[in-house]
């Protein structure tokens, strides 16, 4: 038999399958889009899977050309997909990110969040003495509406719900704090420098306003207006801060095999705990928008909510509201 | 910058890797197009309707004061469906949306299988810098960059676009013909393919194709004038057992 008669013999023996690849191909789209109760529907994936390997390989070296082989190469991807794409149990995977992957990013970042903690301190310590050695600069910081209230002797947040209802306040925060939170993230792709602007900015902001009212008499006024939604408030910008630096240091000094892996794999992780802070900034953007600004909620209540959701938010990021007991740190893949 | 268009190359248990064909800027941005008009429609939609409803006639305008039941009810919705779209479809649907489907592609994971919730979350987020400082424009140029066509999203979450195939068909007669004719199975699988569009062919194309098709591959020829019916014969019979 010379080549050319062999290998016409090898390829009509191979299109003779033709029939049992359309069948593992109409198996791997049903399975893809459904779940199946049948073990046996599994057992069969993996055969049809087997069997197009085999084939395909056939094919690229006899018709590398043809349509058959563009058919196996779909028909294999696809079946590859339906076999590696795992349950899809959005219950059980929401659980166990917020009882043991969340916890073990917040080990993980630990280091970075006393960073950005301090990083956020130290820009509060400077916007605050910047203003109170010169009062002026407060033009720098806040809109001349806030000045002007604040001359007057009037905080910008007393009578702010006879102009916005609570609700539409709440959603307003909030949407703008989740904003800024992950953009302090996200900016970490710029080798963490745009991590770095958020935090310093916010954190020169907050020192500053506080030093330009501690000025006019109204320093525990804006402390106690804060108290209940703040504590949680700046303690996720901390977070996300925490997150975005781990992220820029992932591209700085990478530690996987190239620098974009390394950013993969650090955005991965720590995005997750971008979750748990949105979560918690629509906690602290209704309490903003309903308890800060309502003048009969009195200040020991306003501190005892803003302790206690705090206190909520370490359980949550330790996994103790879920259920996690103390142990060896979890390992997870990102 | 990328040539010619890449193709993910995943490693298989069986050893036969696995190639997937990277989407490009044109079928990115053709899914984002159509995501982007499906959510204006859905999110005027329900603006619209929820206006009316409130206001009880056709007038759109928000009340005078500001009222929280206009903005909980019409409003916030809105804006939750134009941004959250994404987020919540690509879970809902696994790595697609319909723009996606219509674009024909599909977000996979490096290791050709479904991407996780956390990875879909990540590369959303990444939105934010993507689509800096207007139209997306570091997405944009990222992908028209980079060799995989990534966004910073997609760096991001380890996810890449891919074409869906879903529309790779498997000859039928080219196989018969191959089995039973002496054509070599890419000549078959012309034939065939040639046999089965005939009804949609103009006259012209038909004879044109069918007498490329003969002489390529020592068929019996005729006169440019024969009917096109004699044509498909020959086809029929070059297709046909010896």
């Amino acid at each position: 038999m010379n080549g050319s008669a062999r290998q016409h013999a090898l390829t009509v023996s191979l299109l003779q399958r033709a029939e049992r690849w359309r069948q593992a191909e109409r198996r791997a789209r049903r399975l893809a889009r459904g779940r199946s109760e049948d073990a046996g529907d599994a057992t069969r994936l993996a055969d049809d899977y087997r069997l197009l390997a085999h084939d395909l390989a056939r094919v690229r070296t006899l018709m590398p050309d043809s349509r058959t082989r563009e058919y196996l190469e779909a028909a294999y991807a696809r079946a590859h997909a339906t076999l590696h794409h795992g349950a899809w149990r959005i219950g059980s995977e929401l659980l166990r990110l917020f009882r043991e992957e969340i916890p073990a990013v917040v080990r993980w970042l630990g280091p970075y969040i006393l960073w950005s903690t301090a990083i956020f301190a130290l820009a509060v310590s400077g916007g605050y003495a910047l203003v109170w050695r010169y009062p002026e600069l407060i033009a720098l910081f806040a809109s001349p509406d806030l000045i002007a209230s604040v001359e007057r002797g009037q905080l910008w947040t007393e009578g702010l719900l006879n102009i916005v209802p609570s609700s539409v306040l709440s959603v307003q925060i909030l949407a703008n704090n989740i904003v800024v939170s992950l953009f302090a993230y996200c900016a970490g792709f710029l080798f963490g420098l745009g991590t770095l602007y958020i935090l310093g900015l916010n954190g020169l902001m907050l020192g500053a306003v506080f030093a330009f009212v501690s000025r006019h008499g109204l320093g525990q006024q804006l402390l106690s207006f804060m108290v209940a939604h703040g504590c949680v408030e700046l303690s996720v910008m901390c977070l996300s801060g925490a997150a975005g630096a781990a992220v820029g240091e992932a591209l700085i000094r990478p530690a996987q095999a190239g620098r974009i892996e390394s950013f993969r794999v650090a955005a991965l992780r720590s995005g997750k705990l971008l979750i748990a802070c949105a979560l918690l900034l629509v906690g602290a953007g209704i309490l903003e928008g309903y308890v800060s600004p309502d003048p009969r909620v009195p200040p020991w209540a306003r501190g005892a909510i803003g302790a206690g959701y705090w206190l909520f938010m370490v359980a949550l990021l330790s996994g103790w509201l879920f259920g996690r007991r103390a142990g060896p740190a979890a390992a997870f893949e990102p | 910058m990328s040539g010619a268009a890449p193709g993910l190359v995943v490693d298989s248990v069986t050893g036969i890797d696995v190639s997937l064909p990277v989407a490009g800027p044109g079928a990115r941005a053709y899914a984002f197009l159509v995501d982007w008009h499906i959510r204006v429609v859905l999110a005027l939609g329900w603006f619209v309707s929820g206006a009316l409803l409130y206001n009880g006639r056709l007038v759109l305008a928000p009340p005078l004061t500001s009222e929280a039941r206009w903005f909980g009810a019409v409003v916030a919705p809105a804006l939750a469906i134009y941004f959250l779209y994404h987020h919540v479809v690509e879970l809902a649907m696994r790595g697609s949306t319909p723009g996606k489907r219509m674009a024909g592609v599909r977000i996979v994971a490096r290791d050709g299988g479904a991407p996780s919730v956390g990875a879909l979350l990540t590369r959303n987020v990444f939105r934010l810098v993507d689509s800096l400082p207007l139209f997306y424009g570091v997405g944009l140029i990222t992908v028209v960059l980079t060799r995989e066509h990534l966004r910073i999203g997609d760096m991001a979450a380890g996810t890449l676009l891919v074409f869906e195939q879903a529309d790779a068909r498997l000859p039928t007669p080219a196989t018969e013909a191959h089995r039973a004719s002496g054509l070599d199975a890419a000549g078959a699988e012309i034939v065939a393919e040639l046999l089965e569009r005939w009804p949609a062919l103009q006259p012209e194309a038909r004879v044109r194709l069918a007498r490329q098709v003969l002489t390529r591959y020592g068929g019996q020829l005729g006169e440019p004038a024969d009917h096109d019916d004699a044509w498909r014969t020959r086809l029929e019979r070059l297709a046909r057992p010896q």
